[in-house]
């Protein structure tokens, strides 16, 4: 453990954007981080809270350019995808510890990043440099890691649910059939013609059935005996602004039984301070709801298993902006730092939401 | 055995193997054949079938149908 209850600065490339203003609010409330300075080409000058305004009488910083960064300890990257990975330097020069919300560094094997990304990697090599922060599946890395690669939305939610079933044995194969539905905060910060409210507004938009880019991630992080898992993953967005909610059908040997399935959670969850097995047919909320997760650094897991077929459904619900980005990045940190691992990530979210 | 503050031998926990989770359900000691106790992990209702050996089975519930 590296343990240090000393504040540690942090700032924030590109905090104009949801992920890297979900970065700030969490990181202004919790104890042992002060936020140094915070970026934004387009928006410098300018007082952070007239873009965050949830922010506003909590934070008086105002956006600068890059080009001004002082050092600091913790440097968040809230830039666009491949700007992390040619700016490196740049960055790796200002502080010791790197955490990209970007996917820049989160696939380490080149095929696989072409594949999906469609370009080569611009500096493969600087992956390895970068630790996959999802500590329900990467804890001991992240207690000694250097830099940390923020994971995708859709890839934390189904990676979180599907590990302990890929790592039991309990599956018939490792295949897993994966439906993601999304909130339009995952699109990010920049208006598009698809995004303008009259085109987006009530729709429930089939935007990318295969090859979406988290896929890689799964392929890369779900355990495996040497083979490769197969993973089919379908994206719908929805109309809700914030949370996923992931329905994955996976096949377990016949004689399985619910029980087998909680008891595979059980021993990999127990401890775990942000999972929780949602299976609760005396519920309003009888399995993971999204909205009841808003803001908070849960991810809430239901299944249900057809005996007859061995078929189990497993869903799976978090916040993009935090579980998905954010709150995991700064759950990593205070395992790397040895702070209490909740720090900072307390809210339990809204009930009515 | 080790004696409660009022000098009252401790009463051996009772327990049961939940068979909707596995997980391991404290009963009290006077339990009753027809109790119903919740389940540690999901709160499913589960009632008390035997005494020697305990046993437990999921309580009846009512269904709900969403798919009309």
């Amino acid at each position: 453990m590296n343990s240090s209850s000393e504040i540690k600065t942090v700032s924030i490339v590109g905090a104009s954007g949801y992920t890297g203003g979900e970065a700030l609010r969490i990181l202004l409330a919790h104890p042992f981080f002060r936020v140094q300075q915070v970026t934004s080409e387009r928006l410098a000058g300018k007082p952070v809270s007239s873009t965050h305004p949830n922010l506003r009488g909590i934070c008086d910083l105002k956006f600068e350019k890059a080009e001004d960064l002082s050092e600091c300890d913790i440097l968040f990257l809230g830039l666009p995808h491949g700007e992390s990975q040619n700016r490196f330097e740049e960055f790796a020069g200002k502080a010791g510890v790197l955490c990209d919300l970007a996917s820049d560094f989160r696939i380490k094997d080149g095929a696989l990043y072409e594949k999906f990304y469609g370009h080569i990697h611009s500096a493969p090599a600087l992956a390895e440099q970068f630790t996959y922060a999802v500590p329900e599946v990467n804890r001991q890395e992240i207690g000694v890691a250097k830099h940390f690669a923020g994971a995708g939305c859709i890839a934390t939610c189904s990676l979180i649910s599907l590990y302990p079933l890929f790592a039991s044995g309990i599956l018939r194969e490792q295949r897993a059939f994966i439906d993601a539905k999304i909130g339009s905060s995952a699109t990010g910060a920049s208006p598009s013609p698809a995004s303008h409210h009259p085109e987006r507004a009530g729709c429930l938009r089939s935007f990318q059935p295969t090859g979406h880019r988290h896929t890689a991630e799964l392929l890369q992080y779900l355990p495996n005996n040497g083979e490769r898992p197969e993973v089919y993953l379908s994206a719908t967005s929805t109309s809700e602004v914030r949370g996923i909610l992931t329905t994955a059908q996976v096949f377990v040997d016949p004689q399985r039984t619910e029980a087998d399935v909680w008891g595979v959670y059980r021993e990999h969850y127990n401890s775990e301070p942000f999972v929780r097995i949602v299976k609760d047919k005396r519920s309003i909320y009888r399995y993971p709801e999204p909205k009841l997760l808003r803001g908070t650094n849960f991810v809430d897991i239901g299944f249900e298993l057809e005996p007859e077929t061995g078929r189990l459904v497993v869903m799976s619900a978090i916040d993009n902006l935090v579980k998905g980005s954010a709150g995991n990045i700064v759950q990593s940190l205070n395992i790397r730092f040895g702070y209490p691992e909740r720090l900072g990530l307390e809210f339990v979210g809204l009930h009515p939401a | 055995m080790a004696n409660d503050p009022n000098g009252n031998a401790a009463a051996k926990k009772l327990t049961a193997v939940s068979p909707i989770t596995g997980a391991i359900v404290e009963l009290p000691a006077n339990v009753e054949v027809g109790e119903l106790i919740d389940d540690p992990e999901s709160g499913d209702e589960l009632e008390v079938v035997s005494l020697d050996p305990i046993t437990l089975q999921p309580a009846p519930q009512e269904e709900e149908d969403w798919g009309e």
